[in-house]
């Protein structure tokens, strides 16, 4: 490598203004759906010609892990995470990378008009370059991706989980959405401590929300209610849709003793049989 | 053991009236649980004790093996006729057995003492507290 010295940096700063000038005119061709300003495509693009100079001129190696490239590592980062937010696709970000070859190239043409050789051995280094540099900014779209449906994961097990009082010693889960194992221990440990709180004696747990029950979710459900009942509190299954029930028999699982209900209203009757107290109507019916 | 200690600690059993009342106030051991299953099983056949209470509220930690020999000394008392109940189970150890596959089945339990003790006067019938040591 060391006689074949690759000229990729003095080529870029040489004819810096012509390669920006162009590359920014197919970038605003590219870029026809106008979800990033024109002025930003520009000041992005000035920063990202400085920064890959110097990397290259600091390491010619090919490869962009070094530390030579932390700041065009960075700056693409940033540009790339800030697009992801504004909506760009990650075909239009890696775009922008990758439109930076052909002004590139012609550059490169004309340097080694007399030289196939030394032609081919520089392309094939800067399509090297771009590529990997292409890639990365679709993993960084990935990774902020991730990150956004992660944090919303999250939200969605805080909000999804509520442990209601539902009359004086009985309490209501209602689940909503698929019940993994995740979301089994959150429900567990609230529904526990609740049980603690509130020294409820009888727990109603509604599936109404839940829209397959499989055997994985069977066996959350059942661990659900023997960790109420060893903390002294029943448990009772409700909200079981036809569809559902008919799942769990075909399934073959067991749900034990576990006394279940198709609806939320006759599960509260059981309860308040269970402790004794009766809800009467003091208006005859109409 | 317990580095210098005998191995003279205990779990007290106390009995009251025709209740046996049992709280377990340190952390369990192996040896301990089985000295306490020892002991539990004598003294229900000794005061012929209608009625077990488990106290279990200051328990921590709890491994299978302390899990499932609590789910044995409560059946055992059951086999000598003495209506058993665990209280006071915390909701992390209440998880733990659950993972750990040890769902107590058979063994009765309650949130409290207080609430225990009403679930054994109970199971017991108006005529358990009366008959106590006469029959």
């Amino acid at each position: 490598m060391a006689d074949h010295r690759s000229k990729l940096a003095a080529i870029v700063r040489q004819h810096e203004p012509q390669i920006l000038s162009e590359w920014i005119d197919l970038l605003a061709k590219a870029g026809g759906r106008g979800a990033v300003e024109r002025a930003e495509v520009e000041a992005h693009a000035r920063s990202f010609v400085r920064l890959l100079a110097d990397a290259m001129q600091a390491d010619d190696s090919g490869g962009i892990d070094g530390p030579e490239w932390t700041k065009v590592r960075d700056m693409l980062t940033t540009l790339s995470s800030s697009r992801t937010r504004q909506g760009s696709s990650p075909t239009e970000t890696a775009t922008f990378i990758f439109s930076f070859k052909q002004p590139l190239f012609t550059r490169l043409q004309g340097e080694y008009r007399a030289d196939a050789e030394g032609l081919a051995r520089e392309l094939w280094t800067a399509t090297l370059l771009f590529d990997k540099l292409g890639l990365l900014t679709t993993e960084i779209f990935l990774k902020s991706r991730d990150a956004v449906i992660m944090r919303q994961q999250r939200e969605m097990l805080e909000l999804s989980t509520p442990v209601v009082a539902l009359w004086e010693g009985i309490l209501g889960v209602p689940l909503i959405g698929t019940l993994d194992s995740e979301r089994t221990q959150v429900v567990m440990e609230s529904l526990l401590q609740r049980i603690v709180d509130t020294g409820a004696s009888i727990a109603i747990i509604d599936i109404t929300g839940v829209p397959t029950v499989d055997t994985l979710v069977a066996q959350h459900l059942l661990k659900t209610v023997g960790a109420a009942r060893l903390m002294g509190a029943e448990c009772i299954i409700s909200g079981i849709r036809p569809q559902i029930a008919q799942t769990i028999v075909h399934l073959g699982v067991d749900l034990g003793n576990v006394a279940t209900k198709a609806t939320l209203a006759d599960a509260l009757v059981l309860a308040l049989a269970r402790m004794g107290a009766a809800v009467t109507r003091t208006v005859p019916r109409a | 053991m317990l580095d210098g200690k005998p191995p003279a600690e205990r779990i007290p059993i106390l009995k009251l009236g025709e209740f046996l009342l049992v709280t377990i106030q340190v952390e369990m051991h192996d040896r301990l649980v089985m000295t306490l299953q020892d002991e539990l099983t004598h003294q229900i056949v000794r005061h012929r004790a209608r009625g077990v209470l488990i106290d279990i509220s200051a328990l921590e930690i709890v491994d299978s093996f302390i899990g499932r020999a609590l789910g044995n000394i409560a059946n055992m008392s059951r086999i000598l006729d003495a209506e058993t109940v665990v209280v006071g189970m915390r909701p992390a150890v209440a998880i733990t057995l659950v993972e750990l596959g040890l769902n107590l089945d058979g063994v009765r339990t309650a949130l409290n003492a207080e609430k225990g003790m009403a679930l054994i006067r109970r199971s017991l019938g108006p005529a358990g507290g009366l008959d106590a040591g006469g029959s």
